[in-house]
C-alpha cells in the first residue's frame, strides 16, 4: 500500500508559524525589563540548541520511513541488523552532549534569575507588598503608605522588591512582560525582583487557579518615568481612602470582577499582620494606628 | 526449541539460572506477590512519616511532643508488640510441625500480646484526646494520631485477620492455601514490627529532643 | 437519615447537566433494555463481568477507556468553546461554577480513567501472551481491579446528575481544596472515586509485577523478554511504587476534610506546600507509569513492521530502567515557581533533563529499527511515525520547562498546556492506538478496517496540531490556564483554530467508533486464521486469534529474543508438540463485581455523609471477601479432549511445519 505524503504538512506549518509570529507582541517574547530579556535569551538559545537534533531526526524520520518502504526495490534490506556499538555510542553521545551543555546553562541560570536575588542597580529599590485575595490583588507600598487595588504604578529604570504573600488560597503573581512569576502562599512570604526599563502599560494577571474568580486577577500594570512617579503618589496621597484593619476585612470577603482602586492611606504592619494571621488580621492588638 | 510439559520451576534440572526455569509455584508467587504489597504499604507509611517530619513542630500554640508523650509507656507497648513478633515465629513453627494446639496456643498469645498494644495506643490517645490534645489541634497532633493511628489501624487489621486464619485452621486444616495465607499474615506481622521501630524512634524517641 | 443529600443535588435549574444526564440516562436505559431483551445477561455475566481471564479483562479496561474517552473529550469541547467565544466582554456560556468543573473533570477522567485504564488494558491482554504463559498471576485479583477501577468511574459520573464535581483542577491543591474553600461535596468525590480505583490500580500493578519477574514460559530469561515486557514491567514497579503516596496524600487531604485535621490547612500549622511535594511525588512517576508501555508498544510495532529486530534491545533495557528510577527525581519541576531556591530548582532541573537523555536513546534506536528495513505502511505504523515526529517537539518544550527561568514565565500557561498535551496525545494516545490497531485481531479473530484506521490517524494527528500549536502561541502572550475568559481579544483567532483542531480529533474519535462498527459486520473479510496477520515476532502470534482460554497448549522452551520470529524461520528446529496433559485455568468469579458494588455504595455514603450507608458498604464488601477466603475450588481442569480438539482447528503454524 502506496504511503502518502501527508499533504496538509505544508498547512500545518504554514499555521504553526504564523502562531509563532504572532506570539511576538504583548507577551514573553517581547520583554521590557532585564529579568524577561534574560528568560528570552534563555527561551531561543535553549530551542536554538535542541532544534539542532530534533529537526534532523523528525527529517530522518520521514526520510527512513518512506525510503525503506517495503516497495522500495531501491532500499537497502537489512533484515538481521540489530545492533552497532559505534552507532550506540553516538545516541547515548549526543543526547548527553546536549543535556551536558543544558545543565551547565541551567546552573548558572537558575542562581542568576532566582527570584528573591536583588537586582544590581544604583537605584533603591521600591518596596511593594502583594497580597493575593479572593479575587483581586491588593499592593501596599510600605514606604510610600500607599495601597492599590488590581493596578500597580511603578517608575521605570528602578528595582521593584516584591514581597508577597496570599489571604486565601495558593495564587500566582505575573506580569509575563516583566518576567518571573511567584507563588503566594498563606502564612509565609515569597519575594521577587523585578525591573521595568520602558514606560508602558504590561498586563498582569495570577498564574495559578484560585476559584470561581480566577479569570479576573487582572492588573494593569504602568512603569513610568521617575518624575510621573513622584506626581502619582502625591495624587494618590489625596485619596481619602483608608486601608485599615476594618476595611481590609472588608476588602478581603469574597468578590469577583473588582475595579481598580487606590487607598490614599494604609496601617502600618498590616501586610505582617496578614501573613502571621494566615489571611486574616486580628482586629484587636497588633497592628498600629494609623 | 521444544516444548515442554508444564514443569514446577523448581523441579527443573540444576545449572539452569532461576530466570529461566519457567513460571515459579504458586507458594513462590503468593509469597513474592504480598512482598510487593508489604513495599506498598511501607511506601504509605513513608509518606506519612514524611507528613510527620515536615509538621512535628508546628504545635499551634498547643501542647509539643516532647510535653506529651511518656516513654514508659511506650516503652511497655514496643515489649509488648516485639514479643508477638517473637510468639508469630513460634507460632509459625507450629504451622511446620502441623500442630493445631501449638499454633493455636501461639496465636493466642500473638494476639494477647497485640490486644494489650492496642490497649495502651488507645489508652494514649484517650488521655491525650481529654486533655484538648486531639489531632485537630494542629498539624503536629494531626501527623501523630495519623502516622500512629495508621499503624495501630494495620495492627489492628492483623488481628483480625488471625483470628480469621484460626477459623481456617479450624475448618480447613494445614492446606496449602491456608500454610501460604498464615506466610502472609507472619511477612506482613513482622513488617508492622519494623514500621513501629520506625515510629518509635523518630516520634516517641525524636521527641525527647525537642 | 439521608446525611447531606437533599432534591438540591440534582441540576434541575442547570441546562447542560441536566441534558447530559437525560441523554446519559435515556442511552444507558437503552442499552440495558436491549440487553435483556436480547437475552445476552447469562453470556455477559458468565463471559465477561464475572470473568477471570486476563484477555476479557483487558478488552473491558480498554472498552472502559474508550466509553470514557468520549466523557472527556466532550469535556474538552466544551472547553474549546469556551474560550473561542469569551474574548474581550463576552461572558460565554459556561460560567465559572460550571467552566471550573469542566477542566477539573476533563484532567481527571482523561489520565485515571482513559491513559491508565486503557494502558492496563493492553498490559493485562499482552503480557502473559508474550510471555508465553497461561495467565497473570492473580487472576481473581485481577478482576478485583478492574471492578474498583469501575467503580470510581461510576462515581465520578454519578456526580453530574447527583452533586457536583471538584472545582479545583486534576490535582485539588489545597488550601483551594480544604473544607474552606470547597465546601461542598465535589473535592469528596474526587477523593473517594481516585481512593477506591487507585486501590484497584496499585492491585494490577503488583499482580502485573509478579507475573512479569515470576511467570514467564521456560527458558525466558531477562534478556529474551520482549521489549514490551520490559517497559510494562518499569511501569508497573511505578505504579507499587508511586500509588502509595497518591494514596496517602489523598487520606490526609481526607483527614483534613472530614475530621478537621490540619495536614493542608491554612490554620493550625497545615502546610499546603508539603500536599504539592507529595501530590507531585506520584503525578511525576504517574506520567512515565502512562508512556512507558507506550514505547513498548511503539517498539513492538516498529520491528514488526519493518521486518527487523528491534535496534538496540540492551541499550532499550537499560534505557527504560533508567528513566524508571529517574522519574522519582524530577518531582519539583512541577513547581519551581513556588520559591525552593536556586539550589533547589537547578538540581530538579538538571535531574529532569537527565531523563531526556535515555529518551532520546530510544528515539534513535526506533529510528534505527526503520534503517534497513522493509517498511509496511499499516495503520499501527502511521502512529509510530506520527509519535517519532510530534513527540520529540513534545519533549523538546519539556527540557525548555525544566530551565528554571524558562519555567517562571511558563509555568501554567497554554504553553504548559500544549506542551503536556503534546507528549501524552502524542505518546500515549497515539501509543494506545497504535496498540489498539496491533492487537485486535489476536483479541477477535479480524482485523480492524484499514483505511478507516488511517482516517483516525489522521484526524488525530491534523487536529492535535490545530489545537494546541496555538496554544504554544498564546503560553508565549501571556495566556494562562484554567482561565474561563480573557481581556486580550487578539488571542480570540488561535483559541477558534484550537476549537476547529478539536473538532477534528472529535471526529477521529467518531470514527474509531464508526471503524469498530464496519470492522464488525464486515468481518469476515479481514478474518485472522492463521493467529498471526502481521507476520509478527512474539509469541501471542504463535496461538490462535483469539486464543483459547489457557493460551498455550504447551508452554513454549525459549532459547533467544524474538522466540517465535526464530522458530518460524528455523522450523526443522521445532521438535514435535510433547503430550497434551488437562489444564488448570481460573474459575470465574464474582468477587470484584460485589466488591465494586459495595464500594460504590460506600464510596456514595462517605461523600453525602450518611454514615449509617457507609457501614452497610463496609461491611458488605469485608463479607464477601470473608466468603471468598473460604471457597476452595478456585481452578477447574480443561479436558485434553478440549485442548485437542482446538488444536487440531487452529494448528500454530510452527507446529504444522
Amino acid at each position: 500500500m502506496k504511503p502518502t505524503r501527508p499533504p496538509y504538512l505544508g498547512l500545518v506549518g504554514a499555521l504553526t508559524l504564523c502562531s509563532l509570529l504572532v506570539g511576538c507582541a504583548h507577551g514573553v517574547l517581547d520583554p521590557k525589563g532585564p529579568i524577561g530579556a534574560d528568560e528570552k535569551v534563555i527561551l531561543f538559545d535553549a530551542t536554538a540548541i535542541m532544534l539542532v537534533v530534533v529537526v534532523p531526526v523528525i527529517i530522518c524520520t520521514l526520510a527512513f520511513a518512506w525510503w525503506f518502504r517495503s516497495h522500495n526495490a531501491r532500499a537497502l534490506r537489512l533484515p538481521d541488523w540489530e545492533y552497532s556499538g559505534r552507532i550506540e555510542l553516538v545516541t547515548w553521545s549526543i543526547p548527553a552532549m546536549i543535556v551536558l551543555f543544558l545543565a551547565g546553562m541551567t546552573w548558572i541560570s537558575t542562581h542568576d534569575l532566582d527570584p528573591p536575588k536583588a537586582l544590581q542597580s544604583e537605584v533603591k529599590p521600591l518596596q511593594i507588598e502583594v497580597v493575593s485575595l479572593d479575587w483581586k490583588w491588593l499592593f501596599i507600598y510600605p514606604g510610600e503608605q500607599v495601597a492599590l487595588v488590581n493596578q500597580l504604578v511603578i517608575p521605570i529604570n528602578t528595582p521593584i522588591h516584591f514581597k508577597l504573600t496570599s489571604a486565601t488560597v495558593m495564587n500566582s503573581f505575573f506580569v509575563p512582560q516583566l518576567g518571573s512569576q511567584i507563588y503566594t502562599m498563606a502564612g509565609m512570604t515569597t519575594q521577587l525582583n523585578l525591573l521595568a526599563s520602558e514606560s508602558g502599560t504590561f498586563a498582569g494577571l495570577s498564574a495559578q487557579f484560585s476559584g470561581d474568580g480566577f479569570s479576573d486577577m487582572r492588573f494593569d500594570v504602568r512603569a513610568v518615568p521617575e518624575e510621573e512617579f513622584k506626581a502619582w503618589l502625591t495624587s494618590a496621597h489625596a485619596n481619602t481612602e483608608q486601608l485599615d484593619i476594618s476595611r481590609y476585612l472588608q476588602l478581603a470577603a469574597p468578590s469577583q470582577h473588582v475595579e481598580p482602586a487606590i487607598f490614599g492611606q494604609v496601617s502600618t504592619g498590616l501586610f505582617d499582620d496578614i501573613v502571621h494571621n494566615h489571611g486574616s488580621p486580628v482586629i484587636s492588638g497588633r497592628a498600629s494606628s494609623l | 526449541m521444544n516444548t515442554t510439559v508444564d514443569v514446577a520451576s523448581e523441579e527443573m534440572p540444576e545449572g539452569i539460572p532461576l530466570s529461566e526455569r519457567g513460571p515459579a509455584s504458586t507458594r513462590v508467587v503468593a509469597a513474592f506477590g504480598f512482598w510487593l504489597f508489604l513495599l506498598s504499604d511501607i511506601i504509605v507509611f513513608s509518606a506519612l512519616f514524611a507528613a510527620y517530619a515536615v509538621l512535628n513542630g508546628e504545635t499551634n500554640g498547643g501542647p509539643s511532643a516532647s510535653e506529651l508523650f511518656d516513654k514508659r509507656h511506650v516503652l511497655f507497648e514496643t515489649g509488648c508488640l516485639l514479643a508477638s513478633s517473637f510468639t508469630c515465629g513460634m507460632m509459625m513453627i507450629a504451622i511446620e510441625e502441623r500442630s493445631k494446639a501449638s499454633t493455636y496456643f501461639w496465636a493466642l498469645v500473638t494476639a494477647a500480646l497485640g490486644v494489650v498494644f492496642l490497649y495502651l495506643e488507645v489508652s494514649e490517645f484517650g488521655g491525650m484526646l481529654s486533655a484538648g490534645a486531639g489531632p485537630s489541634r494542629s498539624a503536629f497532633l494531626s501527623s501523630f494520631f495519623t502516622l500512629v493511628g495508621t499503624h495501630g489501624a494495620h495492627v489492628t487489621a492483623g488481628l483480625a485477620w488471625l483470628l480469621i486464619m484460626m477459623a481456617q485452621i479450624g475448618t480447613m486444616g494445614f492446606r496449602p492455601m491456608v500454610i501460604r495465607r498464615m506466610v502472609c499474615f507472619s511477612l506482613f506481622w513482622h513488617a508492622l514490627d519494623i514500621v513501629w521501630i520506625g515510629v518509635f524512634t523518630v516520634v516517641y524517641l525524636g521527641a525527647a529532643h525537642t | 437519615m439521608f446525611g447531606r443529600l437533599t432534591w438540591d443535588a440534582i441540576p434541575l435549574n442547570e441546562p447542560i447537566p441536566l441534558a447530559t444526564v437525560c441523554v446519559l440516562i435515556i442511552g444507558i436505559v437503552g442499552i440495558l433494555s436491549l440487553v435483556t431483551w436480547k437475552g445476552w445477561w447469562p453470556y455477559l455475566w458468565r463471559e465477561w463481568i464475572t470473568s477471570t481471564d486476563h484477555k476479557r479483562i483487558g478488552v473491558m479496561y480498554v472498552i472502559l477507556a474508550l466509553v470514557m474517552l468520549l466523557r472527556g473529550f466532550s469535556d474538552a469541547i466544551m472547553m474549546r468553546a469556551q474560550l473561542a467565544l469569551a474574548a474581550g466582554h463576552a461572558a460565554g456560556f459556561l460560567p465559572p461554577e460550571h467552566y471550573n468543573q469542566i477542566f477539573s473533570a476533563h484532567g481527571t477522567i482523561m489520565i485515571f480513567f482513559v491513559g491508565m485504564t486503557f494502558v492496563v488494558g493492553l498490559m493485562n491482554f499482552v503480557l502473559p501472551l508474550q510471555l508465553g504463559v497461561r495467565d497473570v498471576a492473580f487472576p481473581v485479583l485481577n478482576s478485583v481491579s478492574f471492578w474498583l477501577t469501575a467503580s470510581g468511574v461510576l462515581l465520578v459520573n454519578v456526580s453530574l446528575g447527583v452533586g457536583e464535581f471538584a472545582r479545583t483542577g486534576w490535582l485539588a491543591y489545597p488550601p483551594l481544596s480544604e473544607l474552606a474553600y470547597s465546601p461542598g461535596v465535589g473535592v469528596d468525590y474526587y477523593l473517594w472515586s481516585l481512593q477506591i480505583s487507585g486501590l484497584g490500580t496499585l492491585l494490577s500493578g503488583i499482580n502485573l509485577t509478579t507475573t512479569i519477574l515470576k511467570l514467564r514460559a521456560p527458558g525466558m530469561g531477562y534478556g529474551r523478554m520482549p521489549v514490551f515486557c520490559w517497559t510494562a514491567l518499569a511501569s508497573n514497579l511505578l505504579i507499587v511504587a508511586a500509588f502509595p503516596i497518591l494514596t496517602a496524600t489523598f487520606a490526609m487531604l481526607l483527614l483534613d476534610r472530614y475530621l478537621g485535621f490540619h495536614f493542608f490547612t491554612n490554620d493550625g500549622g497545615g502546610n499546603p506546600m508539603m500536599y504539592v511535594n507529595l501530590i507531585w511525588g506520584w503525578g511525576h512517576p504517574e506520567v512515565y507509569i502512562l508512556i512507558l508501555p507506550a514505547f513498548g508498544v511503539f517498539s513492538e510495532v516498529i520491528a514488526t513492521f519493518s521486518g527487523k529486530p528491534l535496534f538496540g534491545y540492551r541499550s532499550m533495557v537499560m534505557a527504560t530502567m533508567a528513566i524508571c528510577v529517574l522519574s522519582f527525581m524530577v518531582w519539583l519541576h512541577h513547581f519551581f515557581t513556588m520559591g525552593a531556591g536556586a539550589n533547589v530548582n537547578a538540581f530538579f532541573g538538571v535531574a529532569t533533563m537527565i531523563i531526556a537523555v535515555p529518551t532520546g536513546v530510544k528515539i534513535f534506536n526506533w529510528l534505527f529499527t526503520l534503517y534497513g528495513g522493509s517498511i509496511r505502511f499499516t495503520t499501527p505504523v502511521y502512529w509510530a511515525i506520527g509519535f517519532m515526529v510530534t513527540f520529540v517537539i513534545g519533549g523538546m518544550t519539556g527540557v525548555l520547562m525544566a530551565i528554571p527561568p524558562a519555567d517562571f514565565v511558563l509555568h501554567n500557561s497554554l504553553f504548559l498546556i500544549a506542551h503536556f498535551h503534546n507528549v501524552i496525545i502524542g505518546g500515549v494516545i497515539f501509543g494506545v492506538m497504535a496498540g489498539y490497531t496491533y492487537w485486535f485481531p489476536k483479541a477477535f479473530g479480524f482485523k480492524l478496517h484499514e483505511g478507516l484506521g488511517k482516517a483516525v490517524f489522521w484526524c488525530w494527528f491534523v487536529g492535535f496540531y490545530l489545537a494546541f500549536m496555538p496554544l504554544y502561541a498564546l503560553g508565549l502572550m501571556g495566556a494562562t490556564r484554567r482561565m474561563q475568559h480573557y481581556a486580550d481579544p487578539t488571542w480570540q483567532p488561535l483559541m477558534k483554530v484550537a476549537l476547529g483542531g478539536a473538532v477534528i480529533i472529535f471526529i477521529g474519535i467518531l470514527l474509531t467508533i464508526v471503524q469498530l462498527v464496519v470492522s464488525i459486520r464486515t468481518r469476515d473479510r479481514r478474518r485472522d486464521l492463521t493467529g498471526d496477520p502481521w507476520n509478527g515476532r512474539t509469541l501471542e502470534w504463535s496461538i490462535s486469534s483469539p486464543p483459547p482460554v489457557w493460551n498455550f497448549a504447551l508452554l513454549p522452551t525459549i532459547s533467544g529474543a524474538d522466540a517465535y520470529w526464530n522458530a518460524k524461520r528455523h522450523p526443522g528446529k521445532f521438535a514435535h508438540a510433547a503430550a497434551l496433559i488437562p489444564l488448570e485455568v481460573p474459575k470465574r468469579s464474582a468477587l470484584g463485581f460485589f466488591i465494586a458494588f459495595f464500594m460504590v455504595i460506600l464510596g456514595f455514603a462517605l461523600i453525602w455523609h450518611i454514615w449509617w450507608l457507609a457501614i452497610v458498604g463496609l461491611l458488605g464488601a469485608f463479607t464477601v471477601t470473608l466468603r471468598q477466603a473460604w471457597k476452595t475450588d478456585l481452578e477447574e481442569f480443561v479436558s485434553v479432549a478440549t485442548i485437542a480438539e482446538h488444536e487440531r482447528r487452529h494448528p500454530s503454524q510452527v507446529a504444522r511445519a
